[in-house]
Parts: C-alpha cells; structure tokens; sequence
C-alpha cells in the first residue's frame, strides 16, 4: 500500500459489493451436489473418448485456491483423474 | 386465470409480510380479487400488520385438516371487498402442513380469486418449502446488505431448483442520503450481485413503522413508501413504470442547508 492508495480508498459500499461477489461465487459452488454429480459425468464421458480411466479411484471436487492478487481464496474445481491408457485410434491423427 | 405469487426472502425482517400486507392491499385497490396467506405457522404477524388480529375465527392448518370450511377460515377485509386474508396458526409449528397439502389449498382458491399471496416464513426450511409449493412466481425481497444479499441468493437457487423462474425483485429499505455517500450499496449494486429484474424499489420509510403500528397498509397513500407500493402493483399488473425518483420530497431546508455546503 503506498501513498497513492490514500486516494483509491474504497467507501464501503463497495467494499461490501466486492466481498459479496467473492462470497457468492463460493456459495453457489458449494451448493449443489446433485450438479456436482452431473460435471463428473460429463467430464467422464469427454475423457473417455481419449483415453480409459480409472471411474472408481475418480476425485472431482470443488475446494479453495489462492486468488490471484494474493488477498484470500477463490473456489476452483479439482480433478485427479487416474488413466488406465491411452486409446490408440484418437493418437493417429 | 389467477396467479399465485410467493413473497420470500431468506433472511428474516427485511419486508416480506410488509411487502405482501401493501402489495395485497394495493391490488385490491385496484380491484383485483385477492386472497393473501401467512405460511409463517407459529409465528404469524401478517393478521397483525393487516390489522384484522381481532377476526381470526380459523386459520389455514383448520383448513388443512379439515375442522373447517376454507369459506369460515377467510377474513374478508372490511375497508376493500375484493380483500381476504387465510391467517396462519399461532400454537402449532410448521410441520403442520406439507407442501402436498399447500398446493391443494392454493388450486382450491384460484377459481376464486385473481391474486393468491403466500407470505413466506424466513428460513429455507419446511416453512419455506410449504409456501413455494403452489407458487407460479416468486417475489424475493432484500435489503441492500451483506447478509441479506446472500440469502436472498440462496433462496433464488433454491426457487429455480423448485422450476419457479418467474422471479422479480424487491429492494426494501433504501435509504438515498446513505447510498449517495457510498456507504450503502445501490439498486444498480443489487441487481449486478442478484442478476434478478427488478420489480420495485422502497425507501427506508418511517411511515411504515406507523401503518404497522395502526393496523392499517400504507399502500397508495402520500408517502414514498406508499407510492413504491403501488407502483409495485401496477408492475405486477403488467404496467411499465419508472422507478420514482426518491429525493421528490427533499424538503426546503434541507435544499437551504445544501446550498450553505456549496460556498
């Protein structure tokens, strides 16, 4: 923070929108586990058509990753995807 | 030919009964047929703000029941005809009723009434769940706050998980000299955090506190809270009308006051 952030002092009418943007980008993506279900399995039925994976031992999840700008967390989805193998006809290409 | 409107928030005393007691009376005015009915099983107050306390015979979970027809159950409001109240029960809870039984109750009246207003309880529990049951559309009400921006979020996923997409906005207690300064976020804040339409925006209005206090909605009347109203009826109605300008009544003091800040 240097002398030039004594003029962009926010009021607090804005700070409250910018926490309620944050906030609300991670309320929703907590929300919902039925939706939860339906991204992994659209992102299973993607992936298989290039390479077979391991759907049992398949972890997709939302969790919290450090913003950009270094203040606090941003909700971001998480896929650990183990591959079995590669499906040889798409590599031909 | 009759809708059924639910007036929800998610957070508590931000204007929900308020805003179905004016919006209810002020159709009336306009002479629609309308029914409106506190789902808020034990903890009713729309028989309060209504004034009508004093006429309450049965209530809505007699009706469910069946101890009583929903004819005796209904309170026709004396000063507006076309007017009729469904009081909620005070000593039960709400598991009372189910949704199953509330959206039979709502079918049951629309051959009756052009209006049917579900006055939500706070909370996105069963209270909640009964009175979206029925609802074709839904009024959501906040503040501009924090805390009453999220749950308003909250409960507009939760409307559109239940196939209710036919939402409209009410910003409730504004208050102009505060959003001018910037410490208080605006109508143009809201609608960009909720991505609602917006169907009516009501100034911070002491006039409220003294309709409440005598029993009688303010709707129509000369206040600026009153005028909101009514344009929020009119809205819902289907008219286009502007948002009022809310400094109409800035006073000539204050206009004095205004012009010693400038030298």
């Amino acid at each position: 923070m240097g002398i030039f952030d004594v003029f962009k002092k926010k009021n607090s009418g804005d700070i409250a929108k910018d926490r309620l943007k944050l906030l609300l980008v991670s309320d929703r993506a907590n929300c919902s586990p039925e939706i939860m279900e339906m991204i992994k399995n659209d992102i299973i039925q993607v992936i298989k058509k290039y390479m077979e994976v391991d759907t049992e031992g398949l972890d997709i999840q939302i969790t919290q990753t450090p913003a950009e700008d270094g203040h606090g967390s941003v909700p971001a989805l998480f896929a650990n995807i183990p591959i079995k193998d590669f499906k040889h006809e798409n590599i031909k290409k | 030919m009759s809708e059924v409107l639910v007036v929800t928030s998610g957070k508590g005393g931000v204007g929900k009964t308020t805003t179905t007691a004016n919006v209810g009376t002020g159709l009336a005015k306009l002479n629609k047929k309308v029914v409106l009915i506190d789902t808020d099983i034990g903890l009713r107050n729309l028989d309060v703000v209504m004034g009508l306390e004093n006429r309450i015979v049965y209530n809505l979970v007699d009706v469910v029941e069946g101890n009583c027809r929903m004819k005796q159950a209904l309170i026709k409001d004396k000063r507006y005809p076309n007017l009729f109240l469904l009081p909620s029960a005070q000593t039960r809870d709400k598991s009372a009723v189910t949704p199953e039984q509330m959206k039979k109750l709502t079918e049951d009246l629309t051959d009756d009434f052009d209006y049917i207003i579900l006055d939500s309880p706070a909370g996105i529990e069963q209270g909640f769940k009964n009175a979206i049951s029925g609802a074709d559309r839904a009024i959501v009400v906040t503040t501009p706050e924090v805390s009453a921006i999220r749950d308003a979020d909250r409960i507009i996923g939760l409307l559109e998980a239940s196939e209710i997409n036919n939402i409209n906005l009410v910003i409730n207690r504004l208050r102009m000299d505060m959003i001018k300064r910037g410490d208080m976020m605006s109508i143009d804040d809201v609608i960009d955090i909720l991505a609602v339409d917006l169907i009516g925006a009501v100034p911070d209005d002491e006039n409220i506190v003294i309709s409440t206090n005598q029993g009688e909605p303010l709707v129509g009347t000369d206040s600026l809270a009153g005028q909101a109203y009514l344009n929020i009826c009119r809205r819902i109605m289907g008219e286009e009308i502007p948002l009022m300008d809310f400094d109409k009544n800035k006073g000539f003091f204050s206009k004095l006051t205004g012009l010693f800040k400038k030298i």
